[in-house]
């Protein structure tokens, strides 16, 4: 229990020492919240639709855990290039603790950057319907930060160097990303485009956290925590195996 | 037997980096492992802390299997590694206490060892620090008293005394022979200082090119090469010429940003 512990105590300090970090990946969210909010907002009006900051802030907030939590993940190919993965690999206790421990590290690290980007929100009117359902929305940002971390951790234990990074980002997490139902509503996609979607996790993060934030959901919440749930067991143990199989 | 080797052979690719060796230490013994740049030593002593598959023969440490059961391995075992292992964004303080966690140091005992090994490595003064503002020498004492907080079976020292000065390694060995002696614990070490094998250790095997050429206690390989001091007879050995390392993932990554 207390490997879990420091692991996890690790990753926070690491977080909260590296202040120019979070003050720069606050940029990306902010950005999108404002040009995207404010610049789709009055057709996304005049479509009959509502309020379009209402709509995308939920997001933008699962945006902003994506990107944490997989980088957060991923950060085991640096632990590799400055030596701390060897202390974890040859360590007498067994991987699948070292790793759950700096997972959920990370999980918790992404979880506060989304808390900052809801909290920077309100100042640009967005407002939540219910405010008991913030409890909700945290188990779902958790559930989505975790989810995403294991993805991150699987795929660095794959990885020797650096090199495949820029890949990874232009080819998994941007596509998650765009294709989540983040900007635009699930209802009347094309079908190609739909079926993407619905394969996409995230997907359903965002879903989550619209339905309880702001009421408006595709799925129940029930059958979002379901397939996140699975799916991050699926990647508990996908990382669990893959981590186990690291050399150094 | 407190490490056994058979027939090891680690192939990547088409490279051969340790070449069908085979050697043992005994329970309690100090145990030199030399040879020059890039002969294979590394390699071996990941193969044998579990961190690297052998491409082929068996070892034993402890009575156990790297391979099969790796959990026993590790915890028959210490290891000073080569390089660095801590996390430099973290104080010195704090990388000691996630060592100490990791390897199951009683609660209560954790502060007071702490402080014993950071005051050993005159860091104590500095143990609020984060690691990165620190020199390589005290990187190097930090790594070294981190290595040291649990007292394993076996330690690992892969070029331990490397960069530090005269007196500081002096001071460092006189601790390792002390727990040597008072615990039975066996010593694994690499070196270039070749004195510090000539002083230390009971058994030296010298490797090159990944196989072992000489094995023996300091004062045979003196008499079997007919020379004064074990740094010659190393010499003798292995030869004069100067030997290409292959670089380390943290050189490779420089290299790989200057371009």
């Amino acid at each position: 229990m207390e490997v879990i512990y420091i692991l996890w105590l690790r990753q926070i300090k690491r977080y909260l020492r590296s202040k120019a970090r979070i003050i720069g990946s606050l940029g990306q969210p902010l950005l999108f919240m404002l040009a995207f909010g404010f610049g789709f907002g009055p057709i996304y009006q005049k479509a009959g639709e509502g309020n379009y900051i209402q709509f995308l802030i939920p997001g933008v907030i699962c945006m902003s855990i994506l990107f944490t939590a997989v980088f957060n993940g991923l950060e085991i190919i640096w632990d590799r290039q400055f030596g701390f993965l060897k202390e974890m690999l040859v360590a007498p206790v067994s991987r699948l603790r070292i790793m759950f421990g700096r997972c959920l590290g990370g999980a918790t690290v992404a979880v506060l950057q989304g808390l900052i980007v809801l909290a920077l929100s309100f100042m640009i009117g967005f407002r939540v319907t219910n405010a008991w359902m913030l409890l909700p929305a945290i188990v779902f940002m958790f559930l989505v930060a975790f989810l995403f971390t294991l993805f991150g951790t699987a795929i660095a234990s794959m990885m020797k160097d650096v090199q495949g990074f820029q890949l990874i980002v232009n080819f998994l997490i941007m596509p998650i990303f765009f294709l989540s139902g983040a900007f635009f509503p699930m209802d009347g996609l094309p079908k190609g485009i739909e079926i993407i979607v619905k394969g996409n996790p995230l997907a359903y993060g965002v879903d989550a956290l619209r339905g309880s934030l702001v009421g408006l959901n595709h799925f129940s919440l029930w059958h979002d925590f379901t397939v996140l749930g699975l799916v991050a067991l699926v990647l508990l143990i996908a990382a669990s195996y893959l981590f186990s199989k690291i050399e150094a | 037997m407190m490490i056994k080797v058979n027939n090891l052979t680690k192939k990547f690719k088409d490279f051969t980096a340790v070449d069908n060796i085979s050697f043992s230490a005994q329970g309690g013994e100090i145990f030199a492992f030399l040879g020059p740049n890039g002969a294979g030593k590394t390699t071996t002593i990941k193969m044998l802390t579990t961190v690297l598959g052998p491409s082929s023969g068996t070892i034993e440490i402890n009575g156990f299997d790297p391979v099969k059961d790796q959990n026993q391995v590790r915890k028959s075992f210490g290891i000073v590694f080569q390089d660095s292992s801590v996390d430099d964004e973290l104080t010195a303080y704090e990388n000691m206490l996630i060592h100490a966690v990791l390897y199951k140091i009683p609660k209560k005992e954790r502060r007071v060892k702490i402080q014993q090994l950071l005051e050993f490595v005159e860091l104590w003064d500095r143990k609020k620090e984060v690691v990165k503002n620190f020199s390589g020498g005290m990187k190097r004492r930090l790594e070294i008293a981190k290595g040291l907080i649990h007292h394993p079976a076996i330690l690992f020292l892969d070029e331990p005394t490397q960069g530090l000065d005269p007196q500081t390694r002096n001071h460092i060995w006189e601790y390792i022979k002390k727990m040597n002696q008072e615990e039975h614990m066996t010593v694994f070490f690499t070196t270039h200082y070749i004195e510090e094998a000539e002083k230390m250790a009971d058994k030296v095997v010298v490797i090159d090119h990944g196989q072992i050429i000489a094995t023996g206690s300091p004062e045979e390989l003196k008499t079997q090469t007919q020379k004064g001091n074990l740094e010659d007879a190393f010499i003798a050995l292995t030869g004069n010429k100067i030997r290409e390392e292959a670089a380390d993932g943290l050189t490779q990554l420089r290299r790989r940003f200057r371009h």
